[in-house]
């Protein structure tokens, strides 16, 4: 508690004067209202009315702003513990710690950030730990840059981590309100990422349509989990005696294999419950073009932009706009490009990981050309006129 | 009341399993045992793939028997010796990644806190020399300087065990070891300095040679932490397997080291001694009372 609410005797957390509302009215039914605010702002606004328990930052660009928000908000009261821990592996660590309390827990990070709290984060899966991390995508160092990249996305794909990608402030806002509901799922229980493409989003204005700040979502359940929270509560039991569980010094190979595949099938199952939110996983426009542009994050933007340039030019270009990268929508993702010649994947990275991902679905289902591109990165921007020139390029 | 979570139901009892059974019927849950009872009544650790002689495995055996509260306690640990018995406790124990003991530790005590706010539930790191000085440094050091309310245990047997024998933080300088092919370099970390400078309230450097001794220590080491700060506790648990020591002359090295170099060191600050005195004075007037009636 801070010294500013420490002395005043009479102080209310503002969350307690927050009305607890069913996530799905406040998703589909509550009245909005429109701001013209930053992606950091549209991300302090969700936490603000996601009944956050606890929020454990670190600063990195261009991340920091959110969690010095979040700071703010403890102070009012919105969140009931806070601290800057000592680096990402430790912010990690913690926050997986928090979770296994059974409460609320949050944290950010960006690029570097990520990959340092990356052995701790790639654990939270295996250990249950519903909870969410936003993170705003940033060039992984070296030479050192704190531009936007996603590369650091391709990191996060086979970790068990349920991951949506958020185009503009408005997804991140929803995403992570509807992250926390869907990572505390009792047949999901998994941490949930949302990830947004840095300074694009996180430092520019946009349009955020947003529900009362006097409403919350529920509060989280620690008693309703996969597994038992790390609380005591249960009859005490030895986790780690008796065959099959314990083979030699370490847990068994059929124990182990069918606990990976118990976590992969909890982010499939998960796929349910972001529908409820997030209406389709995919966003298609222009479902019978022949020509398709397929991407995530803030690239759907500028793709956006040049298939309405197509279509004011009498050609007629399909779109399709990934909301989760994790759970993957494999099926929606086929039924729409069925009918497609050529598949265009611009990406705010060098690996291309989205392209692969889509040639893994799509490969032997269908006969259209992927084409692997275009792909800006180390902090370049793109503009739309790239995505027009290899449409052009495309249509030879 | 908290005795209510770990008691079955009347008519659900005899479904239990046996093991369970006793370890409500026979077990520490709602008394004190003494070192003279060891065992005689069902311990919350039975079996455990420790090493022949292991000086660890007793000290971690006083350990369990110590806990104010085991039926409110969560342990924490990583990768090393200790946590092969430390999992087979009949006490919930997170098995974190390499070096993030303490980071855990902060986060899963402010989370019980929170969700618990008129229940103490006990967070014991216990963890070994590598695991604490080396690749968890900085969290242990952190979670000192939060004031994190926890009790932090050092397994310190001066080596990686479990990897097969390297050299640590905690090695002896000079000492012949796996990555110390010409003896050790530099000095044995002062843990317990650095202990003090970061803010712990109760720190004590321990041989497992006195075992009431051991079992006083940990429980004002739990009970301080519960109230006043972060607490710490330096023990020497000898690795017989890599320095080579008899299994039966593990306790006398125990014995030997302690007066050589490993002495009984108890550090305790004013807050955390006011509030020490008064919660053994009351148990004491409590003992009494028993005993009259």
């Amino acid at each position: 508690m801070s010294q500013s609410t420490q002395i005043k005797a009479d102080w209310v957390p503002k969350g307690d004067l927050q009305e607890v509302k069913d996530p799905e009215w406040l998703f589909h039914e509550a009245p909005r209202e429109t701001e013209f605010i930053t992606g950091s702002e549209a991300a302090r606004e969700a936490i603000r009315r996601a009944n956050v328990d606890i929020a454990i930052s670190y600063p990195i660009t261009p991340q920091s702003e959110t969690m010095q928000q979040a700071g703010y908000l403890y102070d009012e009261g919105y969140i009931k513990d806070y601290y800057r821990g000592e680096e990402e592996i430790g912010v990690m660590s913690a926050i997986g710690g928090a979770s296994r309390a059974g409460v609320r827990a949050l944290t950010a990070t960006a690029g570097p950030g990520l990959m340092r709290g990356m052995e701790a984060i790639s654990s939270w899966p295996g250990a249950r730990t519903p909870l969410v991390l936003m993170n705003m995508c940033r060039v992984i160092n070296t030479p050192l840059a704190i531009q936007p990249d996603n590369i650091e996305i391709s990191f996060l794909l086979n970790t068990g981590i349920l991951h949506a990608h958020a185009e503009n402030q408005q997804d991140f806002f929803d995403y992570t309100l509807a992250a926390f509901m869907v990572s505390e799922e009792v047949d999901v229980t998994l941490p949930a990422v949302v990830s947004v493409d840095g300074f694009f989003v996180t430092h520019a204005r946009g349009q955020v349509s947003m529900f009362s700040q006097d409403y919350k979502l529920p509060p989280r359940d620690g008693w309703r989990n996969a597994v038992p929270s790390m609380d005591n509560e249960n009859p005490p039991a030895r986790i780690s005696r008796d065959s099959p569980i314990q083979k030699s010094n370490f847990i068994s190979y059929h124990m182990h294999a069918s606990w990976q595949q118990e976590v992969f099938a909890a982010v499939e199952r998960s796929a349910k419950y972001w529908r409820k939110y997030l209406g389709d996983l995919i966003e298609v426009i222009n479902p019978d073009a022949e020509i398709f542009v397929v991407s995530s994050g803030a690239c759907v933007s500028q793709a956006r932009e040049a298939v309405r340039q197509e279509g004011e030019a009498g050609r007629k270009v399909g779109l399709i706009k990934i909301k989760t990268i994790r759970p993957w929508p494999k099926v929606e993702i086929l039924a729409a490009l069925k009918n497609a010649k050529k598949i265009l994947v611009p990406e705010f990275n060098q690996a291309g990981w989205l392209h692969k991902e889509l040639c893994s679905t799509l490969y032997g289902l269908i006969t259209a050309e992927i084409i692997a591109g275009p792909r800006v990165y180390g902090g370049m921007s793109m503009p739309t006129e790239i995505i027009l020139e290899w449409l052009a390029k495309a249509r030879k | 009341m908290s005795l209510e979570t770990i008691r079955p139901s009347p008519g659900f009892e005899e479904l239990l399993p046996i093991e369970y059974r006793d370890l409500i019927k026979h077990g520490q849950y709602g008394r004190e045992v003494k070192v003279s009872e060891m065992g005689k009544f069902k311990e919350l650790v039975e079996e455990h793939p420790m090493c022949a002689g292991c000086a660890m495995t007793l000290f971690i055996r006083l350990v369990m028997m110590a806990l104010p509260n085991p039926e409110h306690t969560i342990n924490v640990g990583t990768a090393g010796c200790g946590r092969l018995i430390i999992a087979q406790a009949n006490i919930p124990f997170i098995y974190g990644n390499y070096g993030d003991s303490n980071s855990v530790a902060s986060g899963l005590k402010r989370g019980l806190e929170l969700r618990f706010p008129n229940q103490f539930k006990d967070v014991v790191v216990m963890a070994g020399d590598g695991g604490l000085i080396d690749i968890g440094f900085q969290g242990l050091m952190h979670s000192w300087f939060r004031r994190e309310k926890f009790t932090t245990i050092m397994l310190d047997n001066e080596v990686y065990g479990n990897t097969g024998g390297q050299e640590s933080g905690m090695t002896l300088k000079g000492k012949v070891l796996k990555m110390a092919p010409r003896g050790k370099e530099v000095d044995k970390i002062d843990a317990l300095s650095l202990a003090k400078v970061a803010g712990c309230v109760y720190i004590v450097q321990i041989a497992p040679t006195n075992p009431s001794r051991v079992m006083r220590t940990i429980r004002r080491a739990v009970l301080i932490a519960r109230e006043v700060g972060p607490t710490y506790i330096q023990a020497y648990t000898s690795c017989n397997i890599e320095y080579a020591i008899p299994t039966p002359d593990v306790m006398q090295d125990a014995f030997d080291v302690e007066k050589d170099r490993y002495g009984f060191e108890e550090f305790m600050t004013d807050d955390a001694k006011a509030y020490i005195t008064e919660v053994e004075k009351k148990h004491k007037e409590l003992a009494k009372a028993k005993a009259k009636k």
